[in-house]
């Protein structure tokens, strides 16, 4: 079945079946490969999207559920040249190794710092606790977020 | 040996570069295996045995075939000849007869082992198809614990006769007349649970079949594509040079990924037998049962000491339960187990005895500090038992037994079977043990340990470890003059995520005197760079392909001083290469893109493994009321040798540390009787989250370089891991003295520490 929705800022409409996940049309149909299925369970994160400016598990959304929303992927996030100040501080703080969750670490950070540039180092811990890293142990990356608040602040909140 | 580790020029070596990989990985445009798409690409998936131990009796694959979108379905029927996974580490004859055939053949052993394989239009259509394939299997009793394995009245493999593939035994010196003497000796049983690497990134693969060529190309390889290259190359009657490896990024390996699993040969298989190319992309719940599993060991130990704390002697006998197979480094940690288990300590007499057996489980390989982790685990928690026993200070007893800097090369218990030999290359042991107590104030702390504070017990420990890497034969690299004067660099080692392209950049770059940018590409782990790779596994690449580039490069540069010295009609010596210019006297000068299409190759040889070695310390607060253990602090000292990129060996060794403590508090994959995977996802298999373990330090020396090579590296991928489980345990241990409970079993789960402190209130052993 059709179904129409605008990924990171342009208007898709694709051809799907019904138990197409939101996380595969975007990988195979549309070739947005940077969000990337870890668990299919909705448990690890590495999958995460905004949908209308909310972090949610694309693996545990069909793609006909994002029927005229907005969604936006870590390419979306992302310049065509250089980095974000949210990547460029991952990048600083080497809060990234494999870098297979690291799509996830950066939608649902920018989700959470769009929402609570003033958020402290408990408050991450807690939303970053739901998206596994196997490489890094975190501590880099709650860094890199905590790191990564003025820039939000600055420019307070972000699409 | 000397070791020009200091230039005037060296400048990116022991510097915190920023990695060159993030710059995609951060983007979204990595380019992962199940990334990739092919013209007319077809999807496999593969059908799981969902029983343990049985007989096939037929698989009946009629109705999958006439389902829509499906175009073949592969059993061990269509194979004829079924091959067997070689072992790559330790191929004994007796380990020999435990290889995985590629798919179930005449038996199933393990709940997830392949059956069949389905190729059809997308890979849900071929999930639907497996509920078409009506298998017939004819269930077995099951060998679901070691115990019942070495009983040997169920057998895995008929033809064998026994579930136990092998022994090792590993000795130094007289132990038996060291015990009948001893003054003292103190015996302990320990258990370490079965648990897995678990990267992030499922396994992949995409295998491309060129008829015309007969040539297949099989990406998604990583860690040791040559090995797997050959084997693949033997099992398709293919010779070695028309199979081609191709590596893309890769999340995470941890030693698990990049072996030859039963996958990478049926992938290729099916691209031949179809002549379309075939993706394959594993779920998590596959992952979980079909992946390596790893530590399952349980270790009686024994020691003997002075009553001052000398320690006189070390023996045991571990018994690690190898799962259904024997994997290609199945026996790794075993023997890991019998060679190190005595640690950085000086143990003149030391006997370990290793008992392999196979149960109806997932097949184990290595993962992360494999064999070290689990014997670490059992040494120190067995020296703060004889610590307490008596009456030393643990830090005193550690100290006493440390081997010393002037003790080395200090040798290690010979493998007998295998007959290895190694040594510990360096190191001042009591200099990271005490960087370690200053870094963690463990006077101060020590006040609080075995206390009762606001409901909760607190406890300290520290304990010391050694970190073998630098495995050899050889690592070969090429160096590449570009047409713009830039330089590639190709190498037989292999990424898994851990930035190989930033840190042999940096190492390319000193070694050439040249800015880093001029490092145009590094490009690993492909079959297409270098005649002959090794791979990267073992906390090898630094010290094999690291040395192997300077190799390269003061080749490279010899090279272009004699043709610059023969266009400037000057001897090689008075050219001099400065800044993308070889410079002759009057400063004559060519720029190096002159010298464009000029390539070397390097390598570095050994056999001897480096040591680095180091000391960590643990601070908890044990909850009496659930058993909940807080980790307050955690201090990691290691020193490496050399230093490449303090920002990347910093997030190894953390990284590292928190993948122990999920060994030590969280992780278990749980079987029941019937040899069923209880944890097969991730809300049963627990990984450690960014709120679970706040406080990590790590801090890394480079005091001792190692003496084996020119650029004094030592591996240190590792180290991280190998020493958490025991001192995480005997922290434990510490902050509930008042119990004298004494943790023997990992993991410290809530329910287990629990459960010591209520058997220890009933049998009213707790002094309050």
């Amino acid at each position: 079945m059709p179904v129409k929705f605008e990924v990171n800022g342009k208007p898709v409409e694709v051809e799907v079946e019904p138990r197409l996940t939101l996380a595969d049309c975007l990988r195979h149909h549309l070739g947005l490969t940077g969000t990337h299925v870890g668990c299919e369970h909705g448990v690890c994160g590495a999958c995460t999207v905004l949908v209308d400016g909310a972090a949610v598990r694309s693996c545990l959304m069909l793609a006909v559920q994002a029927e005229d929303a907005k969604v936006v992927t870590v390419e979306g996030l992302s310049l065509e040249q250089g980095l974000t100040p949210l990547q460029t501080s991952f990048r600083k703080h080497h809060a990234l190794q494999c870098g297979f969750c690291t799509p996830g670490m950066i939608t649902t950070a920018h989700a959470l710092l769009s929402e609570e540039p003033g958020c402290d180092a408990d408050r991450v811990r807690e939303v970053l606790s739901g998206n596994l890293c196997r490489c890094t142990g975190y501590i880099s990356i709650v860094e890199a977020v905590l790191d990564a608040r003025a820039a939000y602040q600055r420019d307070g909140k972000r699409p | 040996m000397t070791a020009p580790t200091q230039r005037a020029r060296n400048v990116f070596v022991g510097s915190p570069i920023e990695r060159l990989e993030d710059l995609r990985f951060l983007t979204g445009r990595g380019q992962y295996i199940d990334d990739l798409a092919a013209e007319r690409m077809l999807h496999a998936v593969v059908l799981r045995s969902s029983v343990a131990h049985g007989r096939i009796h037929s698989i009946d694959t009629t109705a999958a075939l006439a389902r829509p979108g499906v175009h073949a379905v592969i059993t061990a029927a269509d194979l004829g000849k079924v091959p067997t996974i070689p072992l790559r580490h330790d191929p004994t004859p007796a380990l020999r007869r435990y290889e995985q055939p590629v798919i179930a053949n005449g038996n199933v052993r393990y709940v997830g082992e392949p059956l069949a394989l389905v190729i059809a239009d997308s890979p849900a259509l071929a999930e639907d198809a497996l509920d078409a394939i009506i298998v017939d299997i004819e269930p077995l009793p099951v060998v679901a614990d070691r115990d019942t394995a070495r009983k040997d009245e169920i057998i895995l493999f008929d033809t064998v006769g026994t579930n136990t593939p092998d022994k090792l035994r590993a000795v130094r010196g007289d132990v038996d007349a060291a015990f009948k003497d001893a003054p003292y000796t103190r015996h302990a049983h320990f258990r370490v649970q079965r648990h897995a690497a678990v990267p992030m990134e499922p396994r992949g693969l995409m295998a491309e079949w060129d008829e015309q060529q007969q040539r297949i190309t099989l990406s998604g390889v990583c860690k040791v594509p040559f090995t797997n290259r050959r084997a693949l190359a033997k099992m398709m009657g293919l010779p070695e040079q028309s199979v081609r490896m191709v590596e893309y990024d890769v999340g995470g390996g941890f030693g698990a990924r990049g072996e030859f699993y039963p996958e990478d040969f049926l992938i290729p298989l099916a691209a031949r037998l179809t002549r379309r190319p075939i993706k394959w992309t594993e779920d998590r719940r596959e992952n979980l049962m079909a992946l390596n599993h790893a530590r399952d060991t349980e270790c009686d130990l024994e020691i003997a000491c002075t009553r001052d704390g000398t320690i006189l002697a070390l023996r045991g006998h571990a018994i690690t339960d190898l799962g259904a197979y024997v994997r290609t480094n199945g026996a790794t940690a075993a023997r890991n187990i019998s060679q190190i288990m005595s640690g950085p300590y000086r143990i003149p007499h030391v006997r370990m005895d290793v008992t392999m057996v196979v149960t109806n489980k997932t097949p184990v390989g290595t993962y992360r500090g494999p064999g070290r982790f689990e014997s670490d685990f059992c040494r120190e928690r067995l020296l703060d038992m004889v610590a307490s026993d008596l009456g030393i200070d643990r830090l005193e007893f550690r100290r006493r037994n440390l081997i010393t800097e002037a003790e080395m090369p200090y040798p290690l218990a010979t493998v007998e079977q295998l007959d290895i030999e190694t040594e510990c290359d360096s190191g001042d042991y009591g200099a990271t043990l005490d960087r370690c107590l200053d870094e963690f104030k463990w006077a101060e702390r020590s006040k609080l340990s075995g206390k009762l504070i606001d409901g909760r017990y607190h406890g300290i420990a520290v304990g010391c470890y050694l970190e073998g890497g630098g495995t050899g034969p050889r690592e070969n690299v090429r160096l590449a003059i570009e047409a713009n004067g830039s330089f590639t660099l190709l190498v037989g080692s292999s990424s898994v995520g851990q930035g190989v392209e930033t840190v042999l950049a940096q190492i390319a770059a000193d070694a050439l005197e040249v800015p880093m940018d001029r490092i145009n590409r590094v490009l690993h782990g492909s079959t297409d760079y270098v005649a002959e790779g090794f791979g990267s596994f073992s906390s090898r690449t630094m010290v094999m392909a690291g040395n192997a580039i300077v190799d390269a490069a003061n080749r490279l540069r010899a090279l272009v001083r004699e043709t610059a010295a023969g266009r400037l009609n000057c001897a090689p010596s008075e050219i001099a290469i400065d800044r993308g210019m070889a410079i002759g006297p009057g400063r004559a000068s060519i720029e190096l893109k002159d010298f464009a299409g000029i390539a070397v190759d390097g390598t570095h040889a050994s056999n001897k493994r480096t040591y680095s070695y180091g000391a960590h310390a643990a601070y908890v607060a044990v909850d009496p009321k659930t058993g909940h253990v807080a980790l307050l602090d955690y201090v990691a000292v290691e020193d490496v040798g050399r230093i490449i990129n303090p920002l990347t060996l910093h997030g190894q060794c953390v990284g590292a540390v928190v993948q122990g403590l999920g060994g030590a508090f969280l992780e278990q994959f749980v079987y029941d009787e019937n040899g069923q995977l209880l944890t097969g996802s991730f809300a049963d298999y627990l990984m450690p989250t960014a709120s679970d373990f706040p406080t990590i330090r790590a801090i890394a020396l480079e005091q001792k370089p190692s003496p084996i090579n020119p650029l004094g590296t030592k591996g240190a991928g590792e180290g991280g891991i190998i020493p958490v489980g025991g001192v995480v345990a005997n922290a434990v241990a510490a902050a509930l003295s008042s119990f004298k409970v004494q943790p023997l079993d990992l993991p410290l789960s809530p329910p287990r520490v629990w459960q010591m402190i209520q058997s220890a209130r009933r049998s009213g052993a707790a002094s309050r």
